[in-house]
């Protein structure tokens, strides 16, 4: 008998002062080979990717369903994955795909048209037989299909009511990972717990609170991959998440917390970072109050000291952002566009200008929420900034739903200013929800700051029917010179999503949509 | 006696329906409702209303709270937005783990909060009373989570005696000196504060028994002292430490979910933090009744115990 075990007995006994734990015995098992243990920031909903929202969810989703085309390893570029190749009409309202031969589902059931049909009617249509194993909370994304037809077993068509370019991009986000129609019909509502796909990895079981366990797909039609089985254990507390990986429990962390990266340095971990389609901003309320002048709006984005939140407040885990379009779209990104730079005696300048020296400012900050980094030290950071060149900034701070509840309505009477981020697979949707004239809240939008340029709505509706990608993209660069100069919101950082691996994972990438794709990583 | 029980019992339906009360209205009065919760940053009002209608949410308010009452006294609790499983299901897997956790804490403060009194009444103002009561102010000081969090850094993280976090392996067999490795640290964590309370209170409870003419009757009848303390005093003095070993019950299941969060131990307090954070109503209405219940249900059999001990409590 070892030292160790001795003094963990002798620890035992006092701490439980029980007779029962002096039978305890095992030390600490190091993490089985080829078996990948991701701590993952929260119990999935479920593992239905039709029902799901939250980028958790997706991470294993990602590796147990295809879509009919995916993102191009490190970009956000579509290319074919179950759909071998498509066509899309020249009014942009027809897409037919033609479908991979030979692929079958988990559960032995073959995947063709129908089952294409299947999930999208699945979804779309409230009288097929099976739209009641939602609800499905993204359907909207696919709004704009109004029929899918089969035209031969391997020929599926898509018939949208208008043209909408962001359609391809929307098919390889999870909502448009195809399922298996034979396992919705056995499973019912209970789909979500029993999956069925055709990805890399199949379901193994799901042990609720503690780990959802995937096993490998030998017959993946991508390659069979490299491990054997990954398990996701739900580890909400970021602290003992950290924990977990500096002990060895868990051989991949997402999600990082800024403060605990220095514990990764060295050869026995490797840290990963990578930008995504991720910015957080605030909103300015352009219809009343000191914001309804541009110059005040500017001068905010001169004030605000961005360069010293991403790297002191958030350690480096962002980038400064230039404007309403994240980098990580690089195909529509404008690289023309610097941000604005800190620069206070400007921002003074055109405070004095535009009469606004001393305003009173109301600023809604959240405790903390989906992508919102860490929301109450940055509008503190900020509140500092805006006052320094003269602004009184009263903040109000809320919890995340109740924030939500507060700003999406619109700021009109309530306040100037609030935080916001958005992650997007497209580059069309954040423009298209926050900042054309026909997103005010009133009409359904999220344009709580009331921006209005009839130039930008014109270019966002181009875009949006367009069809050819480098047009779409000069319409979206277009787009971001305008918003820069307008400035409807202060633009403030894009977040690199983090992981860390420890040394005994290969073959592991980080990719700018924020998926995580396991199907090349292998583990000694 | 049993009347005594009976009466006890049909006093806990009213506390009951009010607590449903109250949760239902507070879960119907905070701002955000799941629908924004569920669909974050896509929450337009359109989507939002058309989730909520999936949901079941857009009938009235009253409406609402009776179709609930009336499933669930038919045992039917909901199914959880959030988890997509039956809220009853849900509640009692994660209910048995807090009961693991918070009844080894609470065995564990009984146990050791009673012996410390005793012992430092027995040597009142001795070497060991006054070690005792240091200990017992320093437990009392240090916040559960913060300690859990310390314990953590330097068994599991540096010393690598106890596993980090969970209930379970997530490879290896499921037995008895498993599952206690995985309890110790939280377990103990969890003891420390009530354990303080305990021993400080049950300090002054035997010390107030020893003053009795009871006491100095044993004695002088020759007694041995370790039986006078022990069996005489202690027996007269737990008639009032047990209510307080059913306020500290109530204790240890609330401080449970500070534990929980850091241990991520399955448990229901756990559960009831996520729910709410997601507006997942069911599961924090289904979730926070089952849990009074099971509070006042063990209060109902602290008086009991203590009827039973007590003969001046008239049953």
């Amino acid at each position: 008998m070892t030292f160790l075990t001795l003094t963990r007995r002798a620890l035992l006994a006092a701490t439980a002062a029980s007779a029962l734990a002096l039978s305890a015995g095992g030390a600490t098992a190091q993490t089985p080979e080829n078996v990948l243990i991701v701590g993952q920031i929260a119990e999935p909903k479920s593992l239905d990717p039709a029902a799901v929202t939250a980028v958790n969810d997706f991470r294993i989703l990602m590796n147990v369903y295809d879509g009919l085309v995916r993102y191009k390893d490190g970009t956000l570029e579509v290319e074919p994955a179950l759909a071998t190749d498509w066509t899309i009409s020249e009014d942009g309202t027809v897409y037919t795909f033609t479908l991979r031969e030979g692929v079958s589902f988990h559960d032995g059931s073959a995947f063709d048209a129908e089952a294409v049909k299947f999930n999208f009617d699945r979804i779309l249509d409230e009288s097929h037989p099976f739209h009641d194993t939602g609800p499905f909370p993204l359907a909207f994304f696919f709004s704009a299909v109004e029929s899918v037809e089969v035209i031969d077993p391997m020929t599926v068509s898509f018939t949208l009511n208008a043209p909408y370019a962001p359609f391809l991009s929307n098919l390889a986000y999870p909502t448009g990972l195809i399922v298996s129609p034979a396992a919705v019909e056995q499973h019912g509502a209970d789909f979500g717990r029993n999956p069925s796909g055709t990805g890399a990895f199949k379901f193994g079981e799901w042990r609720s609170n503690e780990a959802v366990v995937v096993q490998a797909n030998p017959g993946y039609w991508d390659g069979a991959p490299g491990l054997e089985a990954v398990v996701f254990r739900p580890i909400t507390d970021a602290n003992t998440r950290t924990a977990e990986m500096l002990a060895g429990g868990i051989d991949l962390m997402v999600e990082v917390p800024p403060v605990a990266l220095s514990e990764f340095q060295g050869d026995s971990y490797s840290v990963f970072e990578q930008a995504g389609p991720h910015v957080w901003f605030l909103i300015l309320n352009a219809k009343e109050g000191p914001f309804a002048d541009v110059r005040v709006r500017q001068a905010a984005n001169y004030a605000i000291n961005k360069e010293a939140i991403v790297n002191d407040v958030l350690e480096g885990t962002a980038e400064v952002a230039a404007g309403p379009t994240p980098p990580a779209f690089a195909w529509a990104y404008n690289p023309d566009l610097e941000p604005y730079p800190y620069d206070p005696d400007r921002a003074r300048a055109l405070l004095a200008e535009a009469g606004a020296e001393g305003a009173e400012l109301t600023f809604y900050v959240t405790e903390g929420g989906s992508g919102m980094l860490d929301p109450v030290s940055m509008g503190t950071a900020i509140q500092a900034d805006l006052e320094a060149v003269g602004l009184k900034v009263s903040i109000e701070t809320y919890e995340w739903n109740t924030f939500l509840g507060n700003v999406n309505p619109g700021l009109e009477g309530k306040a100037d200013m609030a935080e916001m981020a958005w992650m997007t697979n497209d580059p069309d949707t954040l423009p298209f929800l926050a900042l054309r004239t026909e997103a005010w809240p009133d009409k359904g939008g999220f344009n709580s700051g009331y921006y209005s340029n009839p130039e930008v709505d014109k270019l966002l509706d181009a875009a949006r029917a367009e069809t050819d990608q480098a047009e779409r993209a000069r319409l979206y660069q277009q787009m971001q010179v305008i918003v820069q100069e307008d400035a409807p919101w202060v633009f403030v950082a894009n977040w690199k999503q983090n992981a860390v691996t420890s040394d005994r994972v290969e073959g592991f990438s980080l990719q700018p949509s924020f998926f995580l794709l396991l199907d090349d990583v292998t583990k000694k | 006696m049993t009347g005594y029980i009976l009466k006890r019992l049909l006093s806990a339906i009213p506390v009951l329906l009010g607590i449903s009360v109250i949760v239902f209205a507070i879960m119907a009065l905070i701002p955000g409702d799941p629908a924004t919760a569920i669909l974050g940053s896509y929450a337009t009002p359109e989507n939002v209303e058309k989730l909520n209608r999936d949901l079941g949410l857009d009938q009235g308010f009253v409406a609402r709270y009776f179709i609930w009452l009336g499933n669930m006294l038919q045992g039917d609790f909901g199914r959880s937005f959030a988890l997509n499983r039956p809220v009853l299901d849900e509640v009692l897997d994660r209910f048995g783990a807090t009961l693991i956790l918070a009844g080894s804490s609470f065995l564990l403060c009984s146990l050791l909060g009673i012996a410390a009194g005793v012992v430092s009444a027995a040597r009142q103002y001795g070497l060991a009373d006054k070690a005792i009561t240091f200990a017992v102010l320093l437990g009392i000081s240090i916040p559960s989570f913060f300690l859990g969090m310390m314990m953590i850094l330097i068994f599991a993280v540096q010393l690598r005696w106890f596993p980090v976090s969970g209930m379970w392996p997530i490879y290896g067999d499921r037995n008895l000196p498993v599952l206690l490795d995985h309890l110790a640290m939280p377990a103990f964590a969890l003891s420390v504060v009530a354990t303080g309370v305990i021993a400080r209170l049950a300090r002054s409870a035997m010390l107030e028994v020893l003053r009795q003419d009871f006491i100095r009757t044993a004695r002088a009848k020759g007694v041995n002292e370790r039986r006078v303390i022990w069996r005489h005093a202690l027996r007269a003095a737990m008639v009032s430490i047990i209510p307080i070993l059913g306020i500290q019950a109530g204790f240890v299941l609330s401080g449970a979910v500070y534990i929980e969060m850091v241990f991520q131990w399955p448990g229901v307090g756990r559960m009831l933090v996520d729910a709410i954070l997601k507006r997942d109503i069911l599961l924090v209405q289904g979730g926070v009744v089952f849990i009074a219940a099971c509070y006042v249900m063990f209060n109902i059999l602290v008086d009991v115990a203590q009827a039973l001990l007590d003969p001046r409590i008239k049953t």
